[in-house]
């Protein structure tokens, strides 16, 4: 059954097994999927972790693998800790930022009738908009 | 960075391999033999000649870093055999998404007040529904975040996602 071959299978040069542990999650019309896999891991490597896991979680498993190599293919330096770097960078900022803004609110709940206009930047760029129309 | 390819004892990686630690071994600069668990992760999981073709693809300064993030890459797959890393990035883009939503209802907020402060003063009749809102207390108030010292430890339970762990796996395991 050549023309049945999985992926794996036909990236390997061998027959594909009925019980063969890639099938289900490198389909042949995808080749590109198990290349990246077997350039970072190793065919034998996916098939033990494959192995080891349930059979109802293999498919994320792959899912994962495969984003992780692309991750790695993309950037041979840092792989997906350069994406984790990116997000604790947003996180930080998204935080500060958070932070700002309800400092500037805590500060106006306090002095509503002295709160300065030109308090800061955030309010100022949140303000611009209005001070125009508004201010005389 | 540590070096152990002399008369030394051998790297993790050839005391591994069981084999000899020569001094021009592509590993001994960055698997010292007092970290013999960061080899045998990257072992399990990438294997010792793919690390090897990795390193020979990359100048020497990069590779340091290239075998860290092997090595963080591994421990998350061993800990996690499931979603590995990307259990992680998957936690913290629902965090900066939380957070971004916070952002903007704290800015909504921010103008709302800062709307309700210039009205007296505006030379335009107000629109017929304004009336001074209630301060708002639906904003929590602003909590430090968890510490995740880059690149360890690893969120593995993600306890603020209401439609469920996505880690189910993650439990540490090692």
């Amino acid at each position: 059954m050549i023309s049945g071959r999985c992926a794996a299978c036909k990236y390997l040069r061998r027959r594909c097994p009925s019980d063969c542990i890639f099938s289900l999650y490198f389909p042949p019309n995808d080749p590109q999927r198990f290349a990246c896999v077997h350039r970072i891991y190793g065919a034998s490597n996916v098939a033990k972790m494959l192995q080891q896991i349930p059979p109802p979680l293999r498919a994320e498993a792959a899912e994962t693998l495969y984003f992780e190599a692309r991750c790695r293919i993309e950037d041979p330096v840092y792989g997906c800790v350069g994406v984790i770097s990116q997000l604790y960078e947003q996180l930080q900022s998204a935080e500060s930022e958070l932070a700002k803004t309800q400092a500037e609110i805590a500060v106006l709940n306090c002095n509503p009738q002295e709160a300065p206009i030109e308090a800061n930047s955030n309010f100022n760029t949140l303000l611009a908009p209005f001070h125009s129309n508004f201010l005389v | 960075m540590a070096s152990s390819s002399s008369y030394n004892s051998p790297c993790a990686a050839c005391k591994f391999l069981r084999r000899k630690c020569t001094p021009g071994c592509i590993f001994a600069p960055y698997f010292p033999p007092e970290e013999p668990q960061k080899f045998a992760n990257v072992h399990k999981i990438f294997g010792a000649s793919n690390v090897t073709k990795l390193l020979n693809e990359l100048l020497p300064h990069q590779r340091e870093d290239a075998v860290n993030s092997l090595a963080y890459e591994a421990e998350a797959r061993v800990r996690d055999p499931v979603y590995g890393c990307v259990g992680a990035i998957s936690f913290l883009q629902r965090q900066v998404q939380r957070l971004q939503k916070e952002l903007e209802s704290a800015n909504a907020d921010l103008i709302r007040f800062a709307c309700n402060e210039i009205n007296p003063t505006a030379n335009l009749p107000p629109p017929p529904s304004i009336t001074p809102r209630p301060r708002s207390s639906s904003l929590g108030f602003y909590q430090q975040p968890p510490a995740f010292p880059l690149p360890y430890p690893l969120p593995w339970n993600d306890t603020s996602d209401p439609s469920g762990n996505i880690n189910d796996g993650g439990e540490g395991n090692m």
